[in-house]
């Protein structure tokens, strides 16, 4: 079920070089976070402005300069709620401070540049999708005469919005959908080192016991081996103790000597069958 | 424990990897511009060599670690060198002198059609009011008026049209007038997304307030006045209005009639020209917004307001009509010899 959840947000994506590469969307979850989070650094910041202007009032009196600093005040606040999005997004990370926290960034569909037409167009969208119904409700909220079926549409249409980037395959919002965007998960790592070991250029092992597992069982063991789970290490090596019979050149109760043997000897041997065109699936595959 | 043994492609090209990596996080945190040159040289080069590696380890390597590996490294590189380019002089300078004329340009038939249902608002609005003057207070709200109705005096309506003369408080005024505008016009070209039709009833909302004012203030012997009141920054606002408008109206005309291309592939580069015209939009209001702040409140000759308003709006008209024309037909030729 989880496995099916990951490959429905997988997506190839075909560079100008002919190579497909892997992307994986944002999920919904961290899409929201990252929303959040940017939501607070815009409140944080509209508090900053207002605290500033607020002491530079304190601190000159005459009115010139109280004038001035209302324009600064309104000025700031249009091209907070008009510009951050769109000028993070424009920079070199393609994403806000919040989606940079929860690992995300905004890319072109099917591969061709990110424009900046295309980053304001998503941004200007978020009006409708999130300003509008908001101020909508504020307003609805601080008036009494708030009407059942106006409320109910308001409702309506909030959900609606809120809710289109889960009711589409690609998590797109209408800003994505009309800007030709998505959004995609993009995280960094760092190489590990190989789990293939030296002591074993020569596989102390039978054809017949290396033919037993597939590329499956092969990286599901590569991911105990990284996990380094001593029980889950045990119950493997008994596993395939089991499996490929009796073994007793490696002692019985060193388990991770004897599967880091085994990993190496198998890999090679799969690797081996890859180069002759054979990719031996999992166990249940035949040849 | 021993030594691992790498795959004999990680062994050849690992140190290339690592380099574009770092090359990468510099890229990421402060920009292209902070590369040194054999860096920025390098860096293409070092992204072909990874994008091969990975179709390499795909087809010969089972390490899973090596192929993740590969993949979140190549789509940052790929994301980098296909990110956003944009030197800002640059792109400013082609975006008014072709980008943004050429964006408006090819919107005509829209702006075609919201001028029209802004007119068709103007005329219902007169209209209205002309019939039974209890319109009024239905299409124009109490905040907007203030003051300002059938009850009120020809004086005091007079009075409203002047040029107050004091320069206190405009500032403000103007900057309040162009971000509230902005953000009407903002929504306009989002609410374009639902067929359009939101968009409309904007514009005919917004013409019918303008109508009934007219009427107001013509049944009171004031309507040259009022004109001149309205056009020395009316031409600018409602014609940003209208390619607002225009631009919302090509999304939702691109949901609605795809053509022969798929929904999304049409709406996606109806949304490009329109964003694009939306930047001068704001660009426009702010101009506006300096007109009706500044200029409305020491101008009071109604000369010059009607020489104002309708001269700025010739300025509109050639430089939307021809700006930036040769360059696009240059553009144009280049394409057609290419494609030969």
């Amino acid at each position: 079920m989880r496995a099916d959840a990951e490959a429905a947000l997988q997506r190839d994506l075909v560079t100008p070089e002919g190579v497909a590469l892997r992307l994986k969307l944002a999920d919904g979850g961290s899409r929201v976070s990252a929303f959040v989070i940017d939501l607070l650094i815009m409140l944080g910041l509209l508090i900053a402005l207002t605290l500033l202007v607020g002491m530079a009032l304190l601190a000159v009196g005459s009115r010139d300069n109280v004038e001035f600093i209302a324009v600064v005040w309104l000025l700031g606040f249009f091209l907070l709620r008009n510009g951050y999005f769109i000028l993070m997004e424009l920079g070199p990370r393609g994403a806000t401070f919040g989606k940079r926290i929860m690992g995300l960034r905004v890319c072109a569909r099917g591969g061709e540049r990110l424009t900046a037409d295309a980053v304001i167009a998503r941004n200007l969208i978020r009006e409708i999708e999130v300003y509008l119904p908001l101020t909508f409700l504020l307003v609805q909220a601080g008036t009494d005469n708030v009407t059942g079926l106006l409320a109910l549409l308001g409702l309506g249409w909030t959900v609606m919005l809120l809710a289109f980037p889960l009711l589409n395959r690609d998590r797109l919002r209408i800003g994505d959908l009309l800007a030709g965007t998505w959004v995609i998960a993009a995280p960094r790592r760092t190489l590990l080192e190989d789990l293939s070991r030296a002591h074993v250029a020569t596989p102390p092992f039978t054809d017949r016991q290396l033919a037993i597992y597939g590329v499956f069982e092969l990286q599901a063991l590569e991911r105990l081996l990284r996990a380094e789970d001593p029980d889950g290490l045990a119950v493997a090596a008994a596993a395939i103790r089991n499996k490929i019979g009796s073994y007793g050149r490696i002692p019985r109760e060193n388990d991770r000597l004897f599967l880091d043997t085994y990993y190496t000897a198998l890999r090679k041997r799969l690797e081996q069958d890859l180069l002759f065109g054979k990719r031996k699936a999992d166990k249940h595959a035949v040849g | 424990m021993t030594a691992p043994v790498a795959h004999p492609l990680r062994v050849a090209h690992e140190a290339d990897w690592q380099r574009l990596e770092s090359i990468l996080t510099i890229a990421e945190r402060r920009g292209a511009r902070r590369l040194s040159d054999d860096d920025l040289l390098a860096l293409p080069i070092l992204y072909r060599t990874a994008l091969s590696a990975l179709s390499v380890a795909r087809e010969t390597s089972l390490d899973a670690e090596l192929i993740a590996y590969l993949e979140v490294l190549c789509a940052r590189a790929y994301l980098f060198v296909y990110g956003v380019r944009s030197s800002p002089v640059k792109r400013i300078a082609s975006f008014f002198r072709r980008d943004w004329p050429a964006a408006v340009r090819s919107l005509w038939r829209e702006l075609l059609a919201a001028t029209l249902f802004l007119l068709l608002g103007i005329a219902a609005g007169a209209l209205l009011v002309m019939a039974d003057s209890e319109w009024y207070a239905m299409l124009v709200p109490t905040e907007m008026s203030s003051g300002r109705d059938f009850s009120a005096t020809p004086a005091s309506l007079a009075e409203t049209l002047d040029a107050s003369g004091e320069s206190e408080g405009l500032a403000v005024f103007s900057t309040f007038l162009f971000t509230h505008n902005s953000q009407m016009a903002i929504t306009c070209f989002a609410l374009g997304f639902a067929f359009g039709i939101p968009t409309l009833l904007l514009l005919v909302y917004n013409g019918s307030m303008l109508g009934a004012m007219a009427v107001l203030f013509a049944s009171k012997g004031l309507g040259l006045q009022f004109m001149g009141w309205i056009l020395i920054h009316g031409t600018t606002e409602l014609l940003a209005i209208a390619v607002a408008g225009a631009a919302g109206l090509r999304i939702g005309l691109a949901v609605l009639f795809p053509g022969e291309q798929d929904r999304v592939t049409s709406v996606k580069a109806a949304g490009r020209t329109a964003s694009r015209a939306m930047i001068g939009v704001v660009l426009m209001l702010f101009l506006a917004g300096l007109l009706e702040g500044v200029a409305r409140q020491t101008i009071g000759h109604v000369g010059w307001r009607y020489g104002i308003g309708l001269g700025v709006l010739l300025l509109w008209t050639v430089y939307f009509g021809w700006a930036g024309r040769e360059a696009e037909g240059r553009e144009r030729e280049g394409r057609d010899q290419h494609a030969r």
